[in-house]
């Protein structure tokens, strides 16, 4: 009896693409997945605008000067920008001055004759402005003094500012800036979302053909692995279109809005690193979870059997979130951050901070690399022999030893 | 379809633990036959199918396919019903059976070809777009019957095919298990109903604690228990039939005693005798039925390893 029409070849590659297929199809039509999807994006590029609307597009602050300290206008710039500030500046008459000055639409207005700093601000004087003019203030004693002693204050100052201290470290430091602290946190908040999600959904996928019983109809045409396989296969691909949706159009708006100012090697390499950091992390845990799953047969019993797993990646981004913006060279997580169990989580909030250490960053991925054909042995053992088992949930110890 | 296609079970064993599911099983499955599998609860019936599918391991024994041990590539041919029904539940009728064509190796196209046809045959194809957990249990039968159908397997392993099937559906069950055994697709199914089991199949086999215990055609079974008397002679004193060549006394009952007959004995001296203690208000030749015959060999050993 061989029908041509029909005897087409199955082998496991086919089967597991089928299984993944079908996952795919699945969990891509589910409103919560796409939901989730929209949302986050949305969420990520509203952020990127707000943060770029609160941050304000002009300079740091408006300076108004009048007839008599316009001399000052340019010399202010100078001295702000050696203390980090942009300042504008504004010609005006006094009194208008005054006005815009209550209105808050000057931060200061240079008054007296120019000779020395006199500033009218609304309240007080805001730190970084005052360190600018204490700079100004000065540089204009000391002009004034470089004068009466007949000299050239141009040259003087020139030789000033060309002098700078010459700086040779052992060591180059890493400068971990505001920008880079809130991309690490961005960055263990999707990873750690992406594992949550993602992770349960194989151990639910799992426990859903136990408890409808389909798991039989199922293991009649596939072998366990490849069931197994294809499960991961198929929502990991999804959560991988995801995370480069998200990370994607999270770091487009960033530097589109000129939100986030690093470079876009930079940025690319923190997406980058993000997609290899969910893959990695997430066949580790997605294999774990979906033998935890197969533990158990009822949807109400995923929770304590994946919770413990989940724990790791719980433990992992706490730890990750709550330390590395405060001491980004903490030793704690630097070790926990190359562990297989933690790296998924801590490494790319570190890799998103920058500063990482080649090897460092490349011994993580290896020692995952070498942990994940263990866990592929070991889940699939235990998915084997667990799966076919319906009623009570069986134990670690019969599910390793039951050939 | 050769002589050699046959499904063949052989010594096959099974242990969960300390119990012994499976000791030596031995039976097959010809082309063109519609074999019936009955047995008790716990006797074995879903283990042997769950090992002829791959999927659960035997501890011993074989499955041969055609002559030649059953492989993950044969098994694809196996259209199989299991005991615990299942399809997932939020999926659509459609979409599920086509998923499960393909996986036993149909094309896209030959999927959804097959897909259509037998919903049609099994009168659900009305509901090819609606998630299989909204229809009523006795369609989600028909879809369960259809996706063991659909890749058009050469093979056909049903466990309880007929449970929960209400009188309408057991016909087209009925119809659709002969059409395909017509064909020469090898057929076993496990069953409780016995009167069916006689009415459908070409052989039947009787499991008892792992074990095919009878084996055969009906007749072939029948023939094997002798032929039975029923004698109403309310005057007969017990023991009456006693001395009677190739006559055994089976049991009392009331003024009634049911009698066994071997092969050849008299049935005629037994009336005469009969009558001779009087009136004989029923004489009945009765050939036993395939639940008496199952009675006798399932049941009856039961008791004695209670006893």
């Amino acid at each position: 009896m061989t029908n041509p029409d029909k005897d087409v070849r199955i082998g496991p590659a086919a089967a597991v693409g089928l299984v993944a297929g079908r996952e795919i199809n699945t969990r891509i039509r589910s409103k919560a997945f796409i939901v989730s999807t929209v949302a986050t994006m949305v969420l990520l590029v509203a952020g990127a605008i707000v943060a770029k609307l609160l941050s304000g597009s002009g300079p740091d602050a408006t300076i108004g000067v009048t007839q008599a300290t316009a001399p000052l206008a340019q010399p202010v710039q100078v001295a702000a920008k050696t203390v980090g500030e942009s300042v504008d500046t504004k010609t005006v008459d006094e009194a208008a001055g005054r006005d815009q000055v209550r209105d808050g639409d000057l931060d200061a207005l240079l008054i007296g004759d120019g000779t020395k700093v006199r500033v009218l601000v609304k309240q007080d004087l805001d730190d970084k402005l005052r360190t600018a003019l204490n700079v100004l203030a000065g540089q204009l004693a000391q002009n004034q003094e470089i004068l009466s002693q007949h000299g050239d204050p141009v040259k003087v100052n020139q030789a000033v500012a060309t002098a700078s201290v010459d700086v040779q470290s052992i060591e180059p430091p890493h400068n971990y800036g505001g920008q880079q602290l809130v991309l690490g946190i961005i960055a263990g908040i999707l990873i750690y979302m992406s594992l949550l999600i993602n992770g349960q959904a194989v151990a639910q996928g799992v426990v859903e053909e136990k408890s409808s019983r389909v798991v039989e109809l199922l293991l009649a045409t596939v072998r366990p692995w490849q069931l197994m396989a294809g499960k991961v296969l198929g929502i990991g691909t999804l959560g991988l279109v995801q995370m480069v949706l998200i990370g994607g159009a999270g770091i487009l708006a960033a530097l589109g809005t000129g939100a986030l100012t690093i470079s876009v090697s930079a940025a690319l390499g923190t997406v980058v690193w993000l997609v290899v950091w969910f893959l990695l992390g997430f066949f580790a845990y997605a294999l774990v979870l979906a033998a935890a799953g197969s533990l158990v047969s009822r949807q109400e019993d995923v929770g304590g059997v994946v919770s413990p797993v989940l724990m790791f990646v719980i433990l992992g981004y706490v730890l990750g979130v709550s330390i590395l913006p405060g001491d980004p060279t903490n030793k704690l997580c630097e070790v926990l951050s190359i562990l297989p169990v933690f790296s998924p989580t801590m490494m790319p909030i570190r890799l998103a901070m920058g500063g990482v250490p080649a090897w460092e960053a490349g011994l993580a991925v290896v020692l995952m690399l070498v942990a994940i054909p263990a866990l592929v042995w070991l889940s699939g053992r235990m998915y084997r022999n667990a799966v076919m088992r319906t009623g009570a949930r069986v134990k670690l110890k019969e599910a390793f030893t039951r050939a | 379809m050769t002589d050699t296609a046959s499904l063949e079970i052989d010594r096959v064993s099974k242990r969960f633990g300390d119990v012994v599911a499976l000791r030596e099983m031995t039976f097959d499955v010809r082309a063109g036959e519609l074999f019936g599998f009955v047995g008790s609860n716990g006797a074995g019936k879903t283990t042997t199918m769950r090992i002829a599918l791959g999927v659960l391991t035997s501890d011993g024994g074989q499955v041969r396919w055609q002559g030649k041990p059953i492989t993950d590539e044969t098994r694809r041919h196996i259209g199989y019903m299991p005991e615990e029904r299942g399809l997932y539940p939020k999926m659509k009728v459609g979409e599920q059976l086509s998923y499960l064509a393909r996986l036993h190796g149909l094309s896209a196209s030959a999927a959804k070809r097959s897909v259509a046809e037998w919903t049609e045959r099994l009168g659900v194809a009305h509901r090819a777009g609606d998630e299989v957990q909204t229809l009523s249990l006795g369609n989600q039968q028909r879809v369960q019957l259809a996706a063991a159908l659909v890749h058009d397997p050469e093979i056909l392993v049903l466990d309880e095919p007929f449970s929960g099937l209400d009188p309408v559906a057991v016909d087209v069950m009925s119809e659709v298990l002969r059409e395909k055994v017509a064909t020469g697709v090898p057929t076993v199914f496990s069953s409780h109903q016995l009167d069916l089991v006689e009415r459908l199949c070409d052989r039947v086999g009787i499991v008892r604690s792992g074990e095919m215990v009878a084996c055969g055609t009906v007749d072939e079974l029948l023939a094997g228990g002798s032929v039975r008397l029923i004698v109403d002679a309310p005057q007969a004193q017990r023991g009456w039939a006693d001395g009677l060549p190739g006559v055994t006394v089976q049991e009392h009952n009331g003024s009634r005693t049911v009698l066994e007959l071997d092969d050849g004995a008299d049935d005629q001296q037994v009336l005469k005798t009969a009558l001779a203690t009087g009136p004989v208000r029923e004489f009945t030749h009765r050939r036993e039925s395939l639940t008496e015959l199952f009675r006798s060999v399932v049941v009856e050993p039961k008791e004695e390893e209670a006893a």
